[in-house]
C-alpha cells in the first residue's frame, strides 16, 4: 500500500482490512438507509412517475403521458408552481433580509440583548407547528384579529385574507417571513465572527458606517448567506404544513396557494394517482437542482471566501 | 464635551430599548393573543377578540379541550407524541453518532464518496421518496402503525451525522489511539472516549430532533388514520377543523398547550439551541 501520507496514516494502512470492517459497520445503519430509504424510492419513484397507478391494480405503464397532462393540461399544476416560485423568491429574500437587519441591530452586548434574542427567535420555535398554522388562519379570517385591530386604528375592512386570491399567499408569506428568528441566529454568530479590526481600519480610513456595511459586513457573511440562501429555497419549494393548515388542505383560493408539495399530496395521496404525484415529484427535483446549480454559477459574483494568506 | 457624550449614550440607549422592545413584543404579539384566547369563557372569544386578556379568565378550555374529540381525549395524543419524539430522538441521536463516528474517525475504502452522498441528501425534497416508502409501508401492511415514522430514523439524519461530525473533528486523534493502545476496540473508543466528548452535540441533535418529530405533519398524516394513534400535530388539526368543531375556546387552548413543550425545552436548553443553530449556518 503506497501511503502518501507520513505518520499515522502509514499506521492506519497496515490497518486497512480492520478499518474497512469497522467502517462500514458504524456507517452500516446510514448505508442501509441510504440504499433502502433514499436511492431505491428515488428509482421507483422515477419508474412511477411513467405509470399509471392507484394502489388498487398494478401499475400500468404509459410512457410520458403524466408529464403530457402536467405541462401541457393541468393548470392546477402551472397555478401550484406559480405560487410555489412567488413564495419561496418572496419569503426566502424577506427572511434572511430581515435577518441581517434585525442581526444587525442586536449584535451589540447591552442588557437585556440576550432576553431580544430569545424573543426575536421565539416565532422560529413555533412556527413550524400546526397549532401556530391554525391560529394563523383564524387571525387573518374575516372576524379575526388583524381585522379586528385595523379596524381598531380606522381601517374599516372585514376582509377575508385567506380567501381573496390577492392576499391569501401574502399569509402564507408573512408567517415564513415572521419566523426570521432562525437565521438571525446564524447571522449573529457569523456577525461575531468578523475580526473587529477590519471596523476599526476602516473607520481610521475615513469609512462612514454605510460603506463598511457593504465593504467589509457583507462580503464576510456572503459564505453564509449562500449556504442559507440554497437551503432555505429548497425548504421553500417543498413548504407542505403551513399551506395545508391554512388552507384545509384545499390549496384555495383559485389555487393561489396551492404549494406544490400541497397539490402533490392531493394528487397522490388523495386522488390516489401515484404515478401523477411521483412525475411531480421528479420535476420538483429537477427545478430544485436548476435552482442551486443557478445559485452556485452566481457565487463567483458575490461570495467571498476569505483566502489562507495574510490580509 | 464628555457631559453631552454621556447623555447622547443614555438616550441612545433608551431608543433602543423603546425601539427594539416594542418590535420585539408586536413579534410575539400572535402568541400572547393565543395564549390570552385560550383562557376566555366562551361568550367573550368573539365579544372580546382582541383584547389580550380576558375580563374574566377561565380554564374552561383547558378542560373542555382536553375531551379531545371521538371519546378520545388529549392523553391519548400525548401519549402518542411522547412516544413518537421519544423513540424517534433517541433511534436519531444513537444512530446518527454511531455514523458519524465511522466518516469522522475511519479511514475505510468508499468513505469520500459515501460522505459525499450523504452531504447530497441534505438537499433531496423529501417528496422523490415518499411515495414509494407509502408503497412498501403498504405493502408490508405496516400502515397505521409506528413503524414508518421510527424506522427511518434508525438510519441517521444527515444533519445530526454531519452536525456530529464536526464535534468528534475537534477531539485530539491522540484520545483514540491511546485507547486503542490500551487495547479498546473501535466500538469501546466511541463508548468511553467518544461519547462523553460529543455529548454537547448529541444533546443538542436531540433537542433538534425533538422539536422535528413533535411538530411533524406530514408523515402522521400519511401514516396514522386510526385516530387512537394519533400525534398532536394530526390530531389538532382535525380537532381545529372548522367544520368540525365551533369551540373556539377549546382550540385555541389545545393548541397553545401543544407548544409549551416547545417553548420549555427552548427556555431550558437555550445554550445549546443557539449553538447548534450557529455551527450549523456557518458550514462548520
Amino acid at each position: 500500500m503506497i501511503e502518501k501520507a507520513a505518520g499515522r496514516a502509514h499506521v492506519r494502512g497496515r490497518h486497512w482490512k480492520r478499518d474497512a470492517i469497522d467502517g462500514y459497520l458504524f456507517i452500516g445503519p446510514w448505508l442501509v438507509g441510504f440504499l433502502g430509504i433514499t436511492l431505491l424510492p428515488m428509482a421507483a419513484t422515477f419508474f412511477l412517475s411513467f405509470t399509471r397507478y392507484d394502489l388498487l391494480s398494478p401499475p400500468k405503464w404509459i410512457g410520458l403521458d403524466n408529464f403530457r397532462v402536467m405541462f401541457f393540461d393541468d393548470s392546477r399544476y402551472w397555478a401550484s408552481v406559480r405560487a410555489t416560485f412567488y413564495f419561496a423568491f418572496t419569503s426566502v429574500p424577506l427572511r434572511l433580509a430581515f435577518a441581517l437587519a434585525v442581526a444587525m441591530v442586536l449584535r451589540s452586548s447591552r442588557r437585556f440583548i440576550e432576553f431580544y434574542r430569545a424573543v426575536y427567535y421565539a416565532p422560529s420555535i413555533v412556527g413550524g407547528s400546526v397549532a401556530v398554522a391554525v391560529m394563523w388562519r383564524e387571525i387573518f379570517g374575516g372576524r379575526g384579529l388583524v381585522n379586528s385591530l385595523l379596524n381598531m386604528v380606522g381601517i374599516r375592512t372585514s376582509l377575508e385574507w385567506l380567501g381573496d386570491p390577492r392576499t391569501a399567499i401574502w399569509t402564507l408569506i408573512l408567517l415564513a417571513v415572521w419566523q426570521f428568528g432562525s437565521p438571525m441566529l446564524i447571522f449573529l454568530a457569523g456577525l461575531k465572527q468578523i475580526p473587529p479590526e477590519l471596523y476599526e481600519s476602516a473607520s481610521i480610513d475615513g469609512a462612514k458606517k454605510v460603506r463598511q456595511f457593504f465593504a467589509i459586513t457583507l462580503p464576510m457573511l456572503s459564505p453564509i448567506i449562500f449556504f442559507n440562501l440554497i437551503l432555505q429555497i429548497i425548504a421553500g419549494f417543498t413548504s407542505f404544513t403551513q399551506a395545508f393548515i391554512l388552507t384545509n388542505g384545499t390549496g384555495a383560493p383559485l389555487d393561489t396557494t396551492n404549494l406544490y408539495a400541497l397539490y402533490l399530496y392531493l394528487r397522490a395521496f388523495r386522488s390516489l394517482e401515484m404515478g401523477y404525484g411521483s412525475g411531480m415529484a421528479w420535476v420538483l427535483l429537477v427545478f430544485i437542482a436548476l435552482a442551486t446549480a443557478l445559485v452556485f454559477k452566481s457565487s463567483p459574483y458575490w461570495v467571498h471566501y476569505e483566502s489562507k494568506e495574510g490580509r | 464635551m464628555s457631559g453631552t457624550l454621556r447623555l447622547r449614550g443614555s438616550a441612545q440607549t433608551l431608543v433602543f430599548h423603546v425601539v427594539v422592545g416594542l418590535a420585539g413584543i408586536a413579534m410575539v404579539y400572535p402568541l400572547l393573543w393565543l395564549a390570552g384566547s385560550s383562557f376566555k369563557p366562551a361568550d367573550e372569544v368573539w365579544a372580546n377578540l382582541s383584547a389580550l386578556w380576558p375580563n374574566k379568565p377561565t380554564l374552561e378550555n383547558y378542560i373542555n379541550g382536553w375531551r379531545g374529540f371521538g371519546g378520545i381525549s388529549f392523553s391519548v395524543f400525548y401519549k402518542n407524541s411522547i412516544i413518537f419524539s421519544g423513540l424517534g430522538t433517541l433511534f436519531a441521536v444513537v444512530s446518527s453518532s454511531l455514523i458519524a463516528f465511522g466518516f469522522a474517525r475511519i479511514k475505510f475504502p468508499g468513505r469520500n464518496l459515501w460522505f459525499t452522498c450523504m452531504l447530497l441528501t441534505l438537499m433531496l425534497p423529501a417528496q422523490v421518496q415518499v411515495i414509494p416508502e407509502y408503497l412498501l409501508f403498504s405493502k408490508l401492511k405496516l400502515l397505521n402503525t409506528f413503524v414508518p415514522l421510527l424506522l427511518p430514523r434508525l438510519c441517521g439524519q444527515s444533519f445530526f451525522i454531519f452536525m456530529i461530525m464536526q464535534f468528534i473533528r475537534s477531539v485530539p486523534i491522540e484520545l483514540d489511539e491511546a485507547a486503542a493502545i490500551d487495547g479498546y476496540d473501535r466500538f469501546g473508543v466511541f463508548i468511553r472516549i467518544m461519547v462523553p466528548l460529543i455529548a454537547p452535540a448529541m444533546i443538542t441533535a436531540a433537542i433538534f430532533s425533538f422539536y422535528w418529530t413533535w411538530g411533524d405533519f406530514l408523515h402522521p398524516l400519511l401514516y396514522l388514520n386510526n385516530p387512537k394513534l394519533y400525534v398532536i400535530s394530526v390530531a389538532l388539526r382535525t380537532f381545529a377543523d372548522p367544520s368540525a368543531s365551533s369551540d373556539w375556546g377549546a382550540i385555541y387552548a389545545m393548541s397553545f398547550l401543544s407548544l409549551i413543550p416547545m417553548l420549555l425545552v427552548f427556555v431550558a436548553f437555550q445554550r445549546y439551541i443557539v449553538e447548534g443553530i450557529a455551527t450549523s449556518g456557518l458550514k462548520g
